[in-house]
């Protein structure tokens, strides 16, 4: 059975998937990569953070035109989590018209690729959540 | 006059387009020397060079354009700073004379931006076998560009101006009036790579690069260099008449940059240091923004300056749309913005824009920007942001000297 590999270390493949942060332990600003010192507030130590998969989104782009290798079009979103933290990633199952104000999405995942030995590189996106009729 | 004021006694910008006859050196030395002309001077006159550049910036330029104009011994500062470079160096200079090592500086942006864009090159040729294997600050195992959002130049800008747009309702048609305004003013700059206007339908209808920005809301490829000789109260003081009374006065330089804010690791805020940059220039040249006669604002993306109405105080908060509704940023409008066209259709050779701007606003608070020139301008803001992250504003006054 092939494996997967989440496409950056920040995502955690679980039941269910979901994105970690290291907080700070002082200021809870969180951050997706190591850092020496919180770039807030200058502590050194850190804890882990599991965010939530539902936020809204706070700006985007439909990109049309990028390196060879990227295939178009694609939205990107920045969407701000419920709970602390901010992450970039592809808005899915998505119009640029569905984008309105405070538009609430979840976290979803996908496979964005396979390697040589057939592992999966599971990257994630957010896809709005339909209001209930 | 204050006896620490600095004073742009000379400036100049070559021609802004594609220069494939032309290396970086020879744009360096057209402009530097065309800038100690207008200043009276020449090179064994300057005490301090400081050289701008971005992408040849391991070369040593500075000593690379001494062998070309004179080799006088001089200390030469090579600088680099994103696209606030050229500023950088303005200031590096600023900076020496204000110290007091220097009585008459010599600032000098370059670029060849060459034909590459601000979209990426092609991915590199891939290795025989593919596996997996996390890599890099973030653990990724494959380039994240297109997978987790973007992070190329059109689409950050495209980003930070539809955040504006969600908060307070800014619209597509918006962003592209502000490119149709900047292209409508270039006509009159014969400096200006482009010198084309186009429509509103022209624009909205043009091939999109990263959503609301169509191709003339991204500004072109552009060669170019820009270069200012500035002195000191003193030395401005033992000067020719004529060069006195068409100096002009730096009346605030401020070099911000980015403050941490949340989010900021996945989205670069281009708001928050333009904004400190702003309040302190306003603050450090005692004027506002309703002082100012014009502005010349970094416009890389028609959906930048929208946002920088708002972020330099031009507008009321949140009011950037109503703003240029009103026509205030046009030439014959209250704030006239980008009146030589802007990097949107001037051009922007990186290492050479932010003193570009300068020669701009300088040229007319002389009264000697021609066609394009703002009837009576005494007063001018300049503004250049570059990720990640640097934001350079400076406050110019017409000469009282
Ligand atoms: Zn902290």
């Amino acid at each position: 059975m092939p494996g997967q590999i989440p496409v950056v270390d920040y995502l955690v493949l679980g039941d269910p998937p979901h994105l970690q942060a290291r907080m700070c332990a002082q200021c809870d600003a969180l951050y997706f990569d190591r850092r020496n010192a919180c770039a807030h507030c200058g502590r050194r130590d850190f804890t882990w953070k599991a965010l939530a998969s539902t936020g809204q989104v706070r700006g985007y782009t439909q990109v049309h035109r990028a390196a060879p290798s990227v295939p178009v079009p694609y939205i990107s979103a920045i969407v701000e989590l419920d709970g602390g933290g901010v992450v970039k990633a592809n808005l899915l199952d998505a119009q640029l018209d569905d984008i309105t104000p405070g538009l609430t999405v979840t976290m979803t995942t996908f496979v964005a690729g396979v390697d040589d030995d057939g592992t999966e590189a599971i990257a994630f996106g957010y896809k709005p959540v339909k209001e209930q009729g | 006059m204050s006896s620490g004021d600095i004073w742009i006694i000379g400036a100049s910008m070559t021609p802004f387009g594609r220069h494939d006859d032309k290396d970086l050196i020879d744009l360096a030395a057209e402009s530097a020397l065309d800038a100690l002309g207008d200043a009276d001077v020449t090179i064994n006159d300057i005490d301090i060079l400081t050289m701008g550049n971005v992408y040849e910036a391991n070369s040593h330029n500075g000593q690379r354009l001494q062998k070309q104009i004179g080799q006088t011994g001089i200390p030469v500062y090579n600088v680099v700073n994103a696209c606030a470079t050229g500023a950088t160096a303005l200031r590096v200079a600023l900076l020496s004379i204000k110290a007091g090592e220097s009585d008459i500086g010599l600032a000098v942006g370059v670029e060849k931006m060459g034909k590459g864009g601000l979209i990426g090159g092609a991915a590199k040729k891939r290795d025989a076998r593919k596996v997996y294997n996390p890599s890099g600050r973030y653990g990724s195992v494959l380039k994240t560009e297109g997978i987790l959002g973007t992070g190329i130049m059109p689409g950050v800008f495209a980003q930070a101006g539809t955040e504006y747009a969600l908060a307070h309702g800014v619209t597509a048609t918006h962003f592209a009036k502000v490119a149709q305004k900047n292209h409508a003013h270039s006509v009159l700059n014969p400096l200006a790579h482009y010198r084309k206007e186009f429509s509103l339908d022209d624009i909205l209808n043009a091939d999109v690069i990263a959503f609301p920005n169509t191709l003339p809301m991204c500004c072109p490829n552009t060669d170019g260099a820009a270069s200012v000789v500035v002195v000191s109260d003193a030395k401005l003081k033992t000067m020719d008449p004529d060069v006195r009374r068409r100096a002009v006065k730096i009346s605030a330089s401020v070099l911000t940059s980015d403050p941490w804010v949340e989010g900021g690791q996945v989205q670069p805020d281009v708001s928050t240091l333009t904004r400190n940059a702003a309040a302190a220039a306003y603050e450090q040249a005692g004027v506002g923004p309703e002082d100012l006669d014009l502005v010349e604002l970094h416009d890389c993306f028609a959906t930048a300056e929208l946002i920088h109405y708002d972020n330099l105080g031009l507008c009321e908060p949140g009011g950037a749309g109503d703003f240029l509704d009103s026509g205030a940023p046009w030439r014959d409008g209250k704030t006239p913005v980008n009146v030589s066209g802007g990097l949107l259709s001037k051009g922007h050779p990186l290492g050479a824009t932010g003193i570009a701007n300068i020669y701009e606003v300088a040229t007319h608070l002389r009264g000697e920007a021609g066609e394009r020139q703002i009837a009576g301008a005494k007063i001018g803001l300049t503004h250049v942001i570059g990720l990640a992250s640097a934001c350079a504003v400076h406050i110019l006054e017409a000469g009282v000297s």
